[in-house]
């Protein structure tokens, strides 16, 4: 990168103008202002992400056209790739045309200056000395050397003698490094980047796999062997389990690339600081390979990579490795029956069940030892605690739609009161709604699910609202069969309606059934209603009399009355409960081989040099014209530097007075 | 002012106890914790005392500078002894030497100094100047001392939790003011000229007011242990490298906005007041290039650094990471600005222009980035 040539193009032939273009300073700079601008699009749209999700955030049409375009990895896009490669090239080219003159000035002393331009030069001084020519060009020289210049004396006409000095033209030494560099840093990023695959794919040899495959049912087109290519992959292993080989990600899909070791992994463990952070994820490896002569074991951490054999192994993520779990399956409506039926699974499992009628497919996602959460019943949200295990499911109708849930192990404690939760959401963008079952005395549901199935029981709703019909219509002075018959089924149906939908269903039944003049006054009637039918089918149940009962009891019915209601919105005929669990993480490991790397190192080495050699080693040239005058000897100093002005007019300052003073018995000119 | 003819001659006494001092320093410091130092801690410790050494040399500011933060520091970390608990009781701890109450000293002098530098400008009150450059040295130190007493509580805080307090938002604002201000000090003195401290102060002042905001409304303050990701030696020397380009091109951009004012004052009347307290246009145009210059070489070698740390924590040293991306942005943008001005000669209104635009650049790729992208490089999060 240059300034343009002086001389007019119409002389040149093209290719040498297209040359001078190449490695011209317009097209460099236009190229770095380019890049930068280009590259500001894959920070603002997130790279790399699935496909369906860049379709929901465009629409069909504009998710085509940026695909086109490249934008979802954009910077493997082959016009991105073209605006680098043709920096590199311009870079390349400025630097061919300038290596010569470069190297010359850094070398060369200027030998064939003017007396006339030294005179007419910025920094310039005159004086006259005593001494005889040789002397005072031998003792300026000897001023330069100590001065740290470079010199040289040379005979011009009339036996005038001029001495060249030049100090620092190493700077020149930082344009070449600093641009040099640039064209190393891009040659060994390529090694390192995904072009060769692109290259493969775009010849047909390899195909990326969008489908989610065992291993071995991966095509042999989607693989790739072990060899010197660089990669970038990552791969999930269970503990007690190994792998040979790494998916790496491309585009919307993947590549398996082979190992030429296997990776077992013994164990992974996190720890944490005393708040609940996290404080560190290592784990445990062994490396298998035939070269070897006994597996090698490694501890890996974050920041702390295992070097072997060209690969770098990384600890990059981890997540549930197929965890045991026991489980007891809570019947939540009469469908499912009335007793737990205990269920083993693991993660990852998916699995056939029968609920009543329903077939419902259970697919279990992950499994948690612990949540460290923010306490939600303390203001500051940097007050966590441990709500310990849970596991997340999602339940498949036979028509394909799911649920995903989230249950924890143990109750959690609210207002003083005990309940197991249970979140509920019908797709991953919603938050989880959560269900709170109100564990009884002993800790479980069975007081919760006696009381649910109390509501279903038609001949005891049947005979509680009997009762309950009979003692409010006791102080009519005689007995209206139709409207025992009337409020008799009223009850029976409020119960019914609760049990199907809660109290919103009731309210519906108000606002839909009932004629608007009455509705005002009937409305808190029906409710009222309502809740006297369900305590006195409390207090049906064994051990709670009405005249005792206590206050935790009331509380207890209350929870159960409220979360029976949303039981319709929760949509899974059974709870969850998690009785044991064998806990089995899956460490994420990222892989890498960038051959590369040290290429790319070197260059930024070049760099950093070549940066500080141009902008602090400043050029400085000085040169004495030397000649006999009619009584003296006539001395002229010039100078000049190509960095740093301030500091040379300082320099040459000093100079001008310290040199007339060390040249013998001189006499500095007025004027200078 | 150094030329070559002083590294000729004889060095000058100073020179002599500085160096014994870092020297014996840095023995002290090996001495104490050569157990808990991995060799490449011990390796950056020697560079910064060789770098403070050099620095010093030419600079006696610094060198006050940098004994009154030890001073300071130490005198803390005495009164301290082994319990936290001391920042309430202890009267001078909690009043002037807990790494908060001399961060907020910090913050109250960096403010003042603003004002006064300003007053100073106004008034043509070159004692008023004066005053603005103490005020300056002052929150400089109050600043540094904060930052070292807090590297001191974070290990006070548990067994596992220290680290270098240049981790979060929070503690590099804090780091970016004492940095800026340090940077322009050391050109104050070297171009003589006060009359340009109002402008810097005024950038390091809006860092004040956002930390100050930062810590009242979030708690920012607050001492958190480190993420894994950032439990490395590499974290102590990315960061302030990274702090030394950020500090020299926001100084860069607020001479670019003097420059302005200055030329659009002279273009209307030449003999105006502002233009002849303000420093010459060449001299600020000169100024300008030094920072970013300065700028630029730091922030080269903080990306290396990033890079050669992103390969040992993320699995390689370029990801395109949304803050790797934005590093090279702000790369390019003062690369292309020191070519034009290097090579095409540019110089004055366009290149200050640009340079205010190069700070808005560098502001996005050091806060925007952490506000408004998601990535790999999510520490500083508001």
């Amino acid at each position: 990168m240059s300034e343009s040539t002086k001389k007019g193009p119409s002389s040149l032939s093209f290719t040498r103008r297209l040359f001078l273009f190449i490695g011209s300073m317009e097209l460099a700079i236009t190229l770095l202002l380019t890049l930068a601008v280009a590259s500001v699009i894959g920070t603002v749209l997130q790279q790399n992400q699935p496909y369906a999700d860049y379709v929901i955030k465009f629409g069909p049409f504009w998710f085509d056209v940026f695909e086109q375009l490249g934008l979802y990895d954009v910077y493997s896009a082959m016009w991105f790739i073209t605006i680098l490669a043709l920096l590199v090239i311009s870079t390349s080219v400025c630097v061919i045309r300038h290596f010569p003159a470069m190297t010359k000035e850094m070398w060369q002393l200027r030998t064939n200056v003017q007396k006339k331009s030294l005179k007419a030069m910025h920094h310039s001084a005159q004086w006259q000395s005593n001494d005889n020519l040789q002397t005072v060009a031998n003792s300026l020289q000897k001023e330069f050397k100590n001065l740290g210049f470079r010199s040289r004396q040379t005979v011009k006409q009339d036996d005038a003698i001029l001495i060249s000095a030049m100090r620092g033209g190493m700077n020149r030494l930082g344009y070449l490094f600093t641009h040099i560099a640039i064209v190393v840093i891009c040659v060994g990023g390529l090694f390192d980047s995904n072009m060769p695959l692109k290259l493969a794919e775009w010849r047909g040899d390899i195909k990326i796999e969008t489908r989610d495959l065992s291993i071995r049912d991966i095509p042999a087109e989607s693989r790739l062997g072990e060899g010197n290519q660089g990669f970038r992959g990552s791969v999930s292993i269970p503990e007690g389990k190994a792998s040979e080989v790494v998916f790496l990600p491309v585009r919307d899909g993947y590549l398996l690339q082979a190992l030429p070791f296997r990776i077992e992994v013994k164990d992974f463990r996190i720890e944490h600081y005393p708040n609940g952070q996290p404080k560190s994820f290592e784990s445990d490896l062994v490396i298998h390979d035939d070269e070897l002569d006994a597996p090698m074991e490694a501890t890996i951490a974050v920041n702390h990579p295992l070097i072997y054999r060209g690969h770098a192994i990384y600890q990059a993520s981890f997540s549930d490795g197929g965890s045991l779990l026991s489980l007891d399956a809570w019947p939540l409506d009469s469908r499912a029956g009335t007793e737990p039926v205990s269920i083993q699974t693991k993660v990852f499992e998916n699995r056939q069940m029968l609920w009543g009628e329903e077939s419902m497919q259970l697919e279990m996602i992950d499994f948690r030892p612990f949540n460290i959460n923010p306490d939600p019943t303390k203001e500051d949200t940097r007050n966590v605690r441990d709500f310990g295990p849970n596991f997340t499911f999602k339940l498949r109708t036979e028509t394909g739609e799911a649920r995903e849930y989230e249950n924890y192990m143990f109750p959690v404690e609210r207002d003083g009161r005990e309940y197991f939760l249970s979140g509920v959401r019908n797709t991953p963008a919603e938050s989880f709604a959560y269900l709170y079952l109100p564990v009884d005395e002993d800790g479980s549901l069975t007081r919760f699910l006696e009381y649910s199935a109390l509501l279903r029981d038609e001949a005891l709703v049947s005979g509680i609202a009997n009762s309950m019909m009979k003692e409010a219509l006791a102080m009519l002075p005689e007995r209206d069969e139709a409207l025992e018959g009337s409020l008799q089924q009223t009850l029976e149906t409020l119960i019914k309606m609760f049990v199907r939908g809660g109290f919103d269903e009731v309210r519906d039944f108000i606002d839909n059934n009932l004629p608007d003049a009455e509705r005002d006054n009937l409305a808190p009637a029906y409710l009222g209603m309502l809740r006297e039918m369900l305590a006195r089918i409390y207090f049906s149940m064994d051990g709670i009399d009405p005249q005792t009962v206590t206050n935790d009891q009331l509380l207890f019915l209350q929870d159960t009355v409220d979360s029976i209601g949303t039981l319709s919105r929760y949509g899974s005929p059974v709870f969850l409960q998690l009785t044991d669990f064998e806990h089995i993480q899956s460490t994420g490991l990222q892989i890498a081989k960038a051959p590369g790397k040290n290429v790319v190192y070197f260059g930024c080495a070049l760099l950093v040099i070549g940066v500080f050699l141009l902008f602090y080693l400043p050029q400085r040239r000085l040169w004495a014209w030397i000649e006999q005058g009619p009584e003296k000897t006539d001395i002229i100093l010039a100078g000049s530097s190509n960095r740093n002005a301030r500091e040379f007019d300082t320099f040459f300052n000093e100079q001008q007075t310290a040199l007339p003073a060390k040249t013998g018995n001189s006499r500095q000119l007025p004027g200078s | 002012m150094t030329t070559n003819t002083e590294i000729m001659t004889k060095p000058a006494a100073h020179t002599w106890w500085w160096y014994s001092l870092l020297l014996l320093a840095t023995i002290g410091i090996l001495t104490i914790y050569h157990e808990v130092l991995d060799v490449y801690e011990v390796s950056i410790l020697i560079f910064t005392a060789v770098s403070m050494a050099l620095v010093g040399n030419q600079w006696p500011g610094f060198r006050g500078h940098s004994i009154a933060v030890a001073v300071l520091s130490l005198m803390a970390l005495q009164l301290y002894g082994s319990e936290l608990g001391a920042a309430e009781t202890n009267g001078l701890l909690k009043y002037m030497l807990a790494s908060q109450s001399a961060i907020m000293w910090m913050s109250v002098f960096f403010i003042a100094a603003t004002f006064t530098y300003f007053g100073g400008l106004i008034f043509r009150s070159a004692y008023t100047e004066k005053v603005g450059s103490a005020f300056t040295w002052i929150a400089t130190t109050f600043g540094m001392t904060g930052l070292m007493v807090r590297w001191r509580e974070t290990h006070m805080m548990g067994a596992d939790i220290g680290y270098i307090p240049v981790s979060n938002l929070y503690e590099v604002f804090i780091l970016f003011a004492v940095v800026t201000a340090l940077l322009y000090l050391f050109y104050e003195r070297r171009y003589q000229v006060r009359s340009l401290g109002g402008f810097v102060l005024l950038v390091i002042s809006a860092a004040v007011i956002f930390q100050l905001w930062y810590a009242f409304e979030r708690n920012a303050h607050e001492i958190q242990p480190l993420v894994p990701a950032l439990q490395s030696y590499w974290m102590k020397i990315h960061v302030p490298a990274n702090f030394i380009g950020y500090g020299a091109f926001a100084m860069a951009a607020m001479i670019g906005i003097a420059y302005l004012l200055v030329s659009w004052r002279a273009a209307k009347n030449p003999d105006s007041g502002v233009v002849k307290a303000m420093p010459p246009l060449m001299m600020m145009d000169d100024l300008m290039y030094k920072s970013i210059a300065l700028g630029f070489a730091f922030f080269t070698v903080a990306t290396i650094l990033g890079a050669l740390w992103a390969a040992e924590a993320w699995g390689g040293y370029w990801s395109w990471d949304p803050k790797e991306t934005w590093a090279l942005i702000v790369w390019l943008n003062y690369a292309a600005w020191l070519h034009m001005r290097m090579t095409k000669g540019w110089n004055g209104v366009p290149m200050a222009w640009w340079a205010i635009v190069g700070l808005f650049v560098t502001l996005f790729a050091f806060l925007g980035v952490n506000m408004f992208l998601s990535g790999l490089h999510s520490y500083g999060s508001l």
